[in-house]
């Protein structure tokens, strides 16, 4: 440990606001567009899930309408 | 293949001077925007000599992406560009002939009036002449490296300030050493380095740029 | 030889080999940095005449090299997509853009706040610096240029020529410190010299350096995925991916 004490660590030898603003902002970069990734990632996926479930209830209610004319045809 | 080619030529440049409005135009802007140092750093002479070959080279670099925007538009939107591509001539020498034209028509104007902007600025006669080869050398490379990007952004409708964003950082290595070349004539120095690099970028270009266009031309028709 | 390769082409392929590779990148990569940081910042020695304010080294060197073997590859993947017709590699680079992009900006701001107490100045305009933000000029150029084009086939193509054109570059910012006498310290690592720098201060700095490169491999993978998605939306496997997924927060 180069570094007597915890204040000393924070303080690095007076340099502190450089190195602890490098260290920030660069965690912070990194973090966000890896936090970025993974939550576009899920909203794809809901987002397909969705136009999916979409599609179903459109084939279906075509279908339902397709019998309902069927019927109404061969009842009158 | 060499009538399709001697046709491209004359034909680029009954076209381009018969739109006379449009090639004086970018010379215009390139003038003013060279005024306007002076007018917003002031007059200094020595500050002008300072920053001349770099105000030179920048309006340069500036209106040539403005009149590189012609280079292939007017040619995708009429369809004519698709017919030399289906030609089955080379559309790499076709892209080369277009951008021979465009050169011609936008650095000659450029050496007739860089008397008059050395003038403006300040320049040394030695400075002058170091600025003339950084031109003749360098334009070129602006030309056959600049019609690349204009290729792939020919068919898109909001083109514009894209083809400045893409180019500028690709262009600044030439600034930075056309520069260089002009700064040392002031100081007397040697800059046949500067220039050998400039020139050594510009072979390059000559060698691969025409094979670039004709794949950006084919990207952008699809 | 590269026949091993060639199933990845297919998108589906490809989905499954990110989905394989991820742990293996982010993991591991998280591990390095977060052990090269903190042997960087608690256990490496001090420089004896830039004092503690040299631990910024190892996320700014770190950071400068990826930012340009980020873009190479970017360009080796342009190059594989123009010349083989692989969807699949234009969808890499434009994953990796984003990414190199983040990385440039990381290595531009720690060197700014390096160079404050180092040389006096926020920013200075030598031939390293102004290179790597003409590099993230770059990646900037592709990203847009891709946004450009509804067609994403052509879009691929379009920016592929953009990132060739400006790999031009790369050498010109690494050769850029010896063509030019700057204010910018040499190389401290290079191939064939011993390192200029103590093994003390040199092993937490590899370490940051693998740590780095994983994590910038990991999120890659993780972008490359999204990319796949996107472009191939309507096909059966993606509908059972998403269906898959449903209620199940470490979505595949």
């Amino acid at each position: 440990m180069q570094f007597d004490s915890l204040q000393d660590f924070l303080a690095m030898g007076g340099y502190a606001l450089y190195v602890w603003l490098s260290f920030g902002v660069s965690l912070l970069a990194l973090l966000w567009v890896v936090v970025d990734s993974a939550s576009t990632h899920k909203k794809l996926l809901r987002n397909a899930r969705e136009e999916q479930a979409r599609q179903a209830r459109i084939a279906a209610a075509r279908k339902a309408q397709a019998l309902q004319s069927e019927s109404q045809q061969t009842g009158s | 293949m060499n009538t399709l080619i001697n046709g491209i030529f004359k034909r680029d440049m009954a076209l381009a001077f018969r739109q006379r409005s449009e090639l004086a135009q970018p010379l215009m802007f390139l003038l003013m925007v060279i005024t306007l140092f002076p007018l917003g750093i002031g007059p200094g002479p020595v500050t002008l000599q300072k920053i001349g070959p770099g105000v030179i080279w920048i309006a340069a670099i500036l209106s040539s992406l403005l009149a590189m925007e012609r280079l292939f538009r007017d040619d995708f939107w009429d369809g004519s560009l698709e017919q030399y591509m289906l030609s089955g001539q080379s559309v790499a020498a076709i892209a080369a002939v277009k951008v021979l034209v465009h050169w011609l028509v936008s650095f000659l104007p450029l050496a007739l009036f860089s008397p008059l902007l050395a003038l403006f600025l300040n320049l040394t006669v030695d400075m002058y002449i170091a600025l003339m080869l950084t031109l003749v050398l360098g334009t070129p490379l602006l030309s056959l490296v600049g019609a690349i990007a204009v290729g792939l952004t020919v068919g898109l409708q909001r083109g514009g300030v894209l083809l400045a964003l893409l180019l500028i950082p690709v262009f600044i290595p030439l600034l930075i050493f056309a520069t260089s070349a002009v700064d040392s004539a002031a100081l007397q120095l040697p800059y046949r380095a500067q220039l050998a690099i400039i020139g050594a970028m510009l072979m390059l270009a000559m060698a691969s740029a025409p094979f670039a266009i004709a794949y950006a031309l084919k990207v952008s028709q699809n | 030889m590269w026949k091993w390769l060639h199933p990845y082409a297919k998108p589906e392929r490809a989905y499954q080999l990110c989905v394989t590779l991820q742990p293996y990148f982010l993991w591991p990569g998280i591990l390095c940095l977060i052990a090269g940081s903190i042997w960087g910042l608690a256990f490496a020695p001090q420089d004896y005449q830039q004092g503690d304010s040299f631990r910024i080294i190892y996320i700014h060197v770190p950071s400068a090299i990826l930012s340009m073997s980020t873009y190479v590859a970017m360009a080796v993947a342009a190059l594989v997509g123009i010349v083989w017709q692989w969807r699949t590699a234009f969808m890499a680079m434009i994953a990796m853009a984003p990414v190199g992009a983040v990385v440039t900006f990381i290595a531009l701001f720690t060197g700014a706040a390096w160079g404050k107490p180092m040389w006096g100045t926020w920013w200075v305009w030598d031939a390293r610096l102004t290179s790597e933000l003409i590099l993230l000029f770059l990646y900037l150029g592709v990203i847009a240029l891709y946004g450009a084009f509804e067609d994403k086939q052509q879009a691929g193509k379009a920016a592929g020529v953009m990132a060739l054109v400006g790999v031009v570059n790369v050498p010109i910012i690494h050769y850029s410190v010896e063509w030019w006498n700057t204010l910018h310290q040499g190389a401290t690592i290079s191939k064939f010299d011993k390192p200029s720098i103590a093994p003390e201060m040199l092993w937490p700095l590899l370490i940051a350096l693998l740590g780095l490169a994983l994590f910038i491999a990991a999120v890659t993978v993780m972008r490359m995925k999204n990319e796949i998605i996107r472009r191939e939306y309507h096909r059966p496997w993606v509908k059972d991916l998403a269906a898959r997924a449903l209620g199940d927060d470490h979505a595949v």
